[in-house]
């Protein structure tokens, strides 16, 4: 948790986690791993009463938050969810819908923002393509103008909530850089196919585009800023997946540091044995520098800082790595137990590992600094 | 401060901005730690310039800010060379010490001049039969009238031969447990008695020192807390050392242009001597080595924020020493990788060369300002309220605990005496 969240975000965190312990506990969790889409709408719509689609959406659109800086207010929710590991689309609805808030026309603002917020319409965002791809630079997904409109060809995947969603706001090349459009899911020429995954409850999918036309009404922004546009929405991704990540991990360390206490060995508590207390300092080291990291992160997207860019890469490159080591460390010390299905540890470990992967792996967000610093530049 | 009203964050920042270009040197590509007398020279600039103890109260020659001017000021002096050596102690650890401990004279007489430049502070801690055991000291003082007499010996008091002053931790009754028998005394270095020796590190570089006391005469005005009430002071000395090692502290200022710069030498710069821009292998380090810095200002700054609202005890500070000695030893790491074979031998004057010998110095990071190993007892014990270790010394008077005997000789019996 952020050290200097406002009274209203103090208070939001702790809305959120009665609403949660209330009514996503972990077994309720564990439920929905039987379902398709692993999270149901009507407990969506709910949250959305709770203000989880309004944070990043202006007030003239039925948004609004706590403070005037909206994803600081909803990294607290996307920590609360980390804590019990909660289903749900948090992440990319909000980013599409901060994409239209910042991008889109006054039209496509009053037709889908509303929506979205009151919970009624899901969304995701398709950025990343098969193979790791998900840099601007190197997106294979087409999108050709054609009459009144684009045709777009080419795969997105894994694309979350992809097989669960209305809209889909796909990011793709075009002649003039980098264009980004919303198609429906309903679309014609669209395949979506389900992916089988590590996440009990967070669903991925395979979006297919067959030559899929867009009119011009669902292009989101102009190419030569889209790809401002584009790197504002993975920070924003990111701030939010390491807010999630943090939260989960936080958790499972609390979880873990009781268990040294309670459990005896030798006629000793563990919590007494040197070897296990070192590691228990560099696990709060960990993530005590994940929390820190991921909160400077934050605050750098909020305030739209120019060096943002890399300072998300260096907390996601080190939050990713850090936190699933805590919890490999924390499966560790519980032994036997630890490696159970019936332990939520895994359900923890599970979601942390998806987002460590996700949004850009550990390696591809170093390169991305190496280049970002200037590696590239010949010097004398 | 006098009804006037305070100058903003933001006009003190620009008043801040022109003196230092007016003021102060560039920002050296190399910063040398042992140019003591710069190091005066320009803290008497900042002193004279009204920019020195930002932080510190104004009636001890300080200006009495919020740490958000420090901020300002350490953010505007990047591209200067600052008095980065009188950071760490005197202005990190030894300062708030007597602030917090010392009496109102005590600190009308120390805390303005440490502020001038005039007076450079060592700390006098480890003995050379007292590490991580610090409370197992035998180095003694004896009161003779209104004076401790001390014998006895410290080491790895970094800079001692170029310092005026120190907080020396002698133990003044033998009778009591080990907590209970130590005192602290601020103690002038230029007196008969006192000898200080270099000692030469691994890498050759020669600010380590070992100090030796003759019968040396020590006013009891100058005992810092009070007798025989010396523990808490050390624990405080060592929280601030803690802060300062591990870059939380908000009495320091500027910011060297890296830890340890005699030794390490940055990924990128690396990369490039050595033509490895394009390896892959290569380009990881090079983004990692932005990662392990931003980690860094991230964590102190959450820690700062942290021990300051109370979330986390003052001890939290050993969580940055922890990561400022893991981070120190991965980039030594890193460096070696990048030089490649340029680590085992080099032209003259090739940044692959302190990569090599950084390497050699590699644990520098996790033992200095206390070991690694201190900081996660502190951490699991203080932090996270784990079960102390079992002591075999607890509650025994120290006469009657097994101790290393009091050690006189120099590690290096042929150390050059000053």
């Amino acid at each position: 948790m952020d050290i200097d969240l406002t009274e209203d975000q103090a208070l939001l965190r702790e809305a959120t986690r009665k609403f949660l312990e209330a009514e996503m506990p972990l077994a309720t969790v564990r439920s929905l791993a039987d379902q398709p889409a692993g999270f149901e709408r009507g407990w969506w719509r709910l949250g959305a009463e709770l203000g989880w689609t309004s944070m990043l959406v202006p007030e003239e659109h039925g948004g609004g938050s706590v403070t005037d800086e909206g994803l600081l207010d909803l990294v607290v929710v996307a920590e609360e969810m980390g804590r019990l590991v909660s289903p749900g689309p948090l992440l990319p609805t909000n980013v599409v819908a901060s994409a239209i808030a910042r991008a889109g026309t006054p039209e496509q603002q009053a037709e889908w923002l509303p929506d979205i917020v009151r919970g009624r319409t899901l969304a995701t965002w398709a950025l990343c393509e098969p193979g790791g791809r998900w840099q601007t630079h190197e997106l294979a997904l087409r999108a050709r103008r054609a009459d009144r409109g684009y045709v777009i060809s080419g795969v997105k995947e894994p694309v979350e909530a992809g097989a669960d969603v209305d809209w889909i706001l796909v990011t793709a090349s075009s002649d003039a850089g980098p264009a980004q459009l919303l198609v429906p899911a309903s679309a014609e020429g669209l395949t979506i196919t389900r992916l089988e995954g590590l996440d009990l409850v967070r669903r991925f999918a395979s979006l297919e585009f067959g030559d899929v036309f867009v009119p011009d009404s669902a292009v989101i922004g102009t190419p030569p800023t889209a790809a401002d546009d584009v790197e504002r929405q993975l920070q924003t991704a990111i701030a939010l997946q390491l807010a999630e990540t943090v939260g989960a991990a936080e958790r499972v360390f609390e979880v873990t540091l009781q268990w040294m206490f309670d459990r005896f060995s030798f006629g000793r508590p563990l919590a007494s044995y040197q070897a296990l207390k070192h590691r228990f300092a560099d696990m709060k080291l960990m993530h005590e520098s994940s929390q820190a990291a991921a909160t400077a992160a934050a605050r750098s997207v909020q305030r739209g800082e120019p060096d943002a860019a890399q300072k998300v890469s260096a907390a996601k490159a080190w939050v990713g790595e850090k936190e699933t080591f805590l919890m490999q460390e924390c499966v560790q010390m519980h032994g036997g137990l630890g490696l159970t299905w019936e332990f939520d540890l895994h359900l923890y470990l599970r979601r942390a590992t998806v987002n460590q992967m996700t949004w850009g792996t550990p390696s591809q967000h170093r390169e991305r600094i190496a280049r970002a610093v200037g590696i590239d530049e010949v010097v004398e | 401060m006098s009804g006037t009203p305070r100058e903003t964050v933001d006009r003190f920042r620009l008043r801040a901005r022109a003196w230092l270009a007016d003021h102060m040197p560039p920002r050296p590509l190399d910063f040398n730690y042992g140019d003591w007398d710069r190091t005066r020279e320009l803290q008497r600039r900042l002193y004279v310039g009204g920019f020195a103890g930002v932080c510190f109260p104004a009636e001890y020659g300080g200006l009495g800010l919020p740490y958000e001017y420090q901020q300002a000021l350490t953010e505007e002096s990047l591209p200067y060379e600052m008095p980065f050596a009188l950071n760490s102690p005197t202005l990190g650890i030894i300062a708030p010490t007597i602030l917090e401990f010392g009496t109102d004279a005590q600190k009308r007489r120390f805390i303005p001049n440490l502020l001038s430049g005039d007076e450079i502070w060592v700390q006098f801690l480890s003995e050379p039969t007292s590490g991580s055991d610090l409370a197992s000291i035998t180095t003694r003082a004896a009161l003779d009238g209104d004076h401790y007499v001390v014998n006895g010996s410290k080491i790895w008091s970094s800079g001692a031969h170029a310092a005026d002053w120190a907080i020396c931790v002698v133990r003044s009754d033998w009778s009591v447990p080990k907590h209970d028998g130590i005192t602290v005394l601020l103690m002038e270095i230029h007196q008969p008695g006192v000898t200080v020796d270099r000692i030469v590190d691994s890498v050759g570089g020669d600010e380590f020192c070992q100090e030796f006391f003759d019968d040396v005469r020590v006013p009891a005005a100058n005992v810092l807390g009070r007798p025989e009430g010396g523990w808490p002071v050390v624990r405080g000395l060592l929280a601030n050392e803690h802060n300062t090692v591990g870059g939380g502290s908000i009495y320091t200022s500027g910011r060297a242009p890296r830890l340890n710069t005699r030794i390490q030498s940055g990924a990128l710069e690396l990369a490039r001597a050595t033509g490895r821009a394009g390896d892959p292998e290569v380009r990881q380090l090079v983004g990692e080595d932005y990662v392990l810095g931003f980690i860094q200002e991230a964590t102190s700054e959450r820690l700062r924020r942290a021990t300051e609202t109370g979330a986390l005890p003052p001890t939290g500070g050993a969580l940055l020493r922890l990561l400022s000695g893991e981070t120190h030893v991965r980039r030594s790491d890193m460096a070696l990788q990048i030089a490649g074979v340029g680590a085992a031998a080099w032209r003259p004057g090739n940044p692959t060369a302190k990569a090599g010998t950084g390497y050699i110095g590699r644990q520098l990071g996790a033992i200095g300002g206390g070991t690694a190993e201190m900081a996660r007892n502190v951490i699991s014990e203080q932090v996270l309220r784990m079960p102390r270790e079992p002591a075999a010394d607890r509650g025994v008077p120290f006469d009657d605990v097994r101790h290393n005997s009091a050690s006189p000789r120099p590690i290096r019996p042929d150390s050059a005496r000053r």
